[in-house]
């Protein structure tokens, strides 16, 4: 058994971390937060020529043929420097899902666009009464001659204010939360009748809600087969909370460095505060909790290219509940440890703190996967 | 054994409940209720009304214009205005300084303050942080020097809440060098138009703009702006601080905060039905609601033991650990309860006069970023280890 990544993947993520380090300083971020775009067009080109966009497609598309694994170091890095692009939306979500259901048409048109970073996608899959259910789907597609009319909303799409594609859900049979019945349809970013209300996140990227108003596509906008969705859906998100855990760990093992640092560094009453014995205790635990997480990350890079079963349901409910505890708990106990210094905007650990409590909202809380483990605990 | 309110209490709390349903500015008890931003407008405005009604100074002796409640009238009214959504007064100038100077001031001191915190006209600061000195207060190094018949001060001041309202701050210096740490520190009231002061802001991470620094370069201030005497100043600030300490436990505000809590959840939805209904997220609110049950329950026992004259001690520290630990919970939950939502930042919703369509729930907009502020509970009055940290040694004798 080995838990190392290969030759070339390490070589991957040096050249992500090599990248980060050399544009991401914590005042560029606050800058690319604070323009227009939300993020850095720059360095979402630079991820496009070093080929890491690229990254998860096959061969064939102009793609790097990575699995879970790869995928994840890309974002540990990306973690690490918290980088706001939106990789996990248009690569590995919007990607995989046209990947997955998409025709050779479908695929042609999108997948070079998204694989060289040239187009950006973004996906639409919550709903305003969802909460974390993505078979909670009241949008509507209706048939109408050969096109489809869509009319609903789409709550919290990350990235999708800058998105030239859209993939989302709606219904075309069954009722709201049948798994049955959902259809996904692509959605270019300027169809009539679709409007976004845009917004910054707490977390320092930006996302909008869509709002689909009879917005007409045509027959060959439908992704994979009509009503047949929700199993797509499930398994690129699955792949997804893998990519997650992956930015989980990176933004953990950097708040993790800045609190032990400023242990060491931080003096009252005449020593170092690490020599208090409850913040050393604290620390180990921090440090510990990192561990868990690492090693539910690991795991859930390992199924997150596999087929579909209950056990990759479990494994990535498993690792979504680990990192939601263990972000929240280094959020919570970092900032303590810092004192008031850790709530400062000026100081990069408040940025990372909350990163980790946004990643916890993303794809399912804790709680969610919990009651989402325990019902396949039970039908096991 | 008794836990019920006597007639008396009973009829001091009626009248509470009579002068909040009449002079309560809705639109004000509309914003703490939602958690909005209030203005130092606002603030200035309920105080007024509060002190015509002689109840803004409960802290004070009648003489000077307070008014003497009992420990338990306190409870009620704290009680009451939660309930209500009444602003939680500012309590730098009424709560804190104004106890020194009445016990510790001169008579000119108490003439020329008292008055001027009672109208409103002078909005307190408090001067207490350096950035080298956080828990360890009395390592504090701004000096203030003596020079003829003024105080040459020269320093820095950190985490100054609402500083940039305030038009004076009471300050912690460094008066003597040679002695023990705790030995050599004063008490200076200091007038924030002094030239040599300049006030910075500190946004914190939910991006707000609460607390700030302050710098003294050269500021010059009247030797009669000591208050008490020089180099005792340790002894009238921790004097102080069993002040701040009570009431840092916000069993009120947790209670607010619940009941908005289980409105909140009443309207999401989970599944298809109301989240309150859902069995997890019920036993969560369930089992908070029953940690401040209980919490509430040791705060009216430290009320009660005030009431028949004792001090409270390592009762009220714990309850400070116990009661902002409730607090960070509910909020927790709260921002748990809009999923998805808590991750849009939608400032303009966190204004009371926004007239557009809220993007999720009416109150979603400031919970994500109130969680985030309120991890302040557990770190400022006293950190949460330093909480404890005096319960086990001066206690416990650990
Ligand atoms: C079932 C059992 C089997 C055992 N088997 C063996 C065996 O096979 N061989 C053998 O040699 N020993 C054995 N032990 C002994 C065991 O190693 C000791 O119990 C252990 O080292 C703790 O010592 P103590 O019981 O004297 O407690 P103490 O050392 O007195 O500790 C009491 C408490 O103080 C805490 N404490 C002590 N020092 C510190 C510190 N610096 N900082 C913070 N907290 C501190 C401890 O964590 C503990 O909570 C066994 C004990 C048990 C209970
Ligand atoms: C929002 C906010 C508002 C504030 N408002 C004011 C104000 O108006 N006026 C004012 O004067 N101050 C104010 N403060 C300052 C506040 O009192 C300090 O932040 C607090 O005393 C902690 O100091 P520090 O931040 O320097 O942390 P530090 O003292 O550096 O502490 C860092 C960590 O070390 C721990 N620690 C320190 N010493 C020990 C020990 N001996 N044993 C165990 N653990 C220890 C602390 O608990 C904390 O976890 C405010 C702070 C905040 C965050």
């Amino acid at each position: 058994m080995d838990f190392r990544l290969n030759e070339e993947q390490q070589m991957l993520q040096d050249t992500v971390a090599r990248l980060v380090r050399g544009e991401y300083s914590f005042e560029k971020r606050l800058e690319y937060s604070e323009s227009e775009l939300g993020f850095s067009e720059d360095f979402w080109k630079q991820l496009g020529e070093l080929g890491l966009t690229a990254v998860p497609f096959p061969e064939e598309l102009g793609g790097f043929g990575g699995s879970g694994v790869e995928v994840q170091s890309v974002m540990t890095e990306l973690g690490r420097g918290l980088c706001i692009e939106p990789y996990l939306q248009s690569v590995v979500l919007g990607g995989g899902l046209i990947a997955q259901a998409g025709n050779d048409q479908h695929k042609e048109q999108w997948l070079g666009g998204i694989a060289s970073g040239e187009t950006r996608a973004a996906v639409g899959l919550q709903e305003p009464q969802s909460f974390y259910d993505l078979n909670d789907v009241e949008t509507r597609a209706e048939k109408s001659g050969d096109n489809y009319v869509l009319n609903g909303r789409k709550a919290v799409v990350i990235g999708g204010h800058c998105a030239d594609v859209l993939v989302v859900s709606a219904r075309t049979s069954g009722d709201s939360r049948d798994a049955d019945g959902i259809s996904l349809f692509l959605v270019p970013a300027d169809a009539e009748g679709l409007e976004r209300r845009t917004y910054p996140t707490i977390d320092g990227a930006k996302g909008c809600d869509l709002f689909l108003n009879n917005v007409t596509v045509g027959a060959d906008a439908l992704l994979g087969e009509e009503g047949q969705g929700a199993g797509v859906i499930e398994y690129q998100a699955g792949r997804a909370i893998a990519a997650l855990c992956g930015e989980a760990v990176g933004v953990m093992e950097v708040a993790c460095d800045l609190t032990l640092e400023y242990l060491k560094q931080r003096k009252q009453f005449g020593v170092p505060i690490g020599r208090f014995q409850v913040l050393q205790h604290r620390m180990v635990d921090m440090m510990s909790e990192l561990e868990q997480a690492r090693s539910m990350a690991i795991l859930a890079a390992s199924v997150a290219d596999e087929p579909q079963s209950d056990e990759r349901r479990r494994i990535l409910a498993a690792a979504k509940n680990v990192i939601g505890r263990s972000g929240q708990f280094i959020s919570e106990q970092g900032i303590q440890s810092h004192g008031g210094i850790g709530m400062t905007w000026e100081y990069n650990f408040a940025h990372y703190a909350k990163r980790l409590i946004m990643i916890n909202h993303q794809l399912g809380d804790d709680d969610f996967h919990l009651e989402r483990y325990a019902t396949l605990l039970q039908a096991s | 054994m008794n836990m019920n309110y006597t007639a008396e209490e009973l009829a001091f709390r009626d009248e509470v409940r009579a002068f909040l349903d009449e002079k309560l500015p809705a639109d004000i008890a509309a914003k703490v209720k939602g958690f909005r931003r209030l203005s130092k407008e606002d603030h200035q405005r309920w105080q007024k009304i509060l002190s015509e009604q002689g109840w803004y100074a409960t802290h004070w002796p009648e003489q000077y214009g307070g008014v003497k409640w009992t420990p338990v009238q306190k409870h009620i009214w704290d009680e009451e205005s939660c309930r209500y959504g009444v602003p939680r007064s500012i309590p730098f100038g009424v709560n804190m300084v104004a106890p020194v100077i009445i016990k510790f001031g001169t008579e000119e001191q108490k003439q020329t303050y008292l008055p001027r915190i009672l109208s409103g006209e002078d909005w307190w600061c408090q001067g207490y942080s350096e950035p080298g000195a956080g828990s360890d207060l009395a390592s504090l190094k701004t000096r203030a020097v003596r020079d003829g018949d003024h105080y040459i001060v020269n320093g820095q001041k950190t985490w100054t809440t609402l500083g940039q309202h305030a038009n004076m701050i009471f300050c912690l210096v460094r008066t003597n060098t040679e002695v023990k740490a705790q030995e050599g520190i004063s008490f200076l009231l200091i007038d924030m138009n002094t030239p040599g002061i300049t006030v910075r802001p500190i946004i914190t991470l939910d991006g707000e703009h609460e607390v700030n620094e302050v710098f003294f370069e050269d500021v010059k201030v009247p030797v009669e702006n000591l208050v008490g005497e020089e180099d005792k100043g340790w002894t009238y600030a921790k004097f102080l601080l069993t002040y701040e300490r009570t009431g840092l436990a916000g069993i009120g505000l947790s209670k607010a905060a619940l009941q908005h809590l289980k409105e909140l959840a009443s309207r999401r939805l989970k599944n298809g039905k109301p989240l309150i209904e859902d069995t997890a997220f019920s036993q969560r609110i369930a089992q908070v609601e029953i940690d401040l049950m209980a919490a509430a329950i040791s705060n009216l026992r430290i009320i009660a033991s005030v009431e028949g004259g004792g001090v409270p001690g390592a009762e009220s520290s714990m309850l400070k650990v116990r009661g902002t630990e409730i607090r960070q919970s509910i909020n927790d939950l709260a921002r748990r309860a809009i999923g998805p939502y808590a991750i849009p930042f939608v400032e303009e919703e966190l204004d009371l006069d926004y007239d557009g369509d809220y993007l999720s729930d009416e109150n979603a907009a400031p919970l994500a970023a109130q969680y985030f502020n309120n991890r302040k509970l557990s770190i400022f009055g006293g950190s949460n280890e330093i909480q404890k940290n005096i319960v086990s040694k001066m206690i416990l004798g650990l």
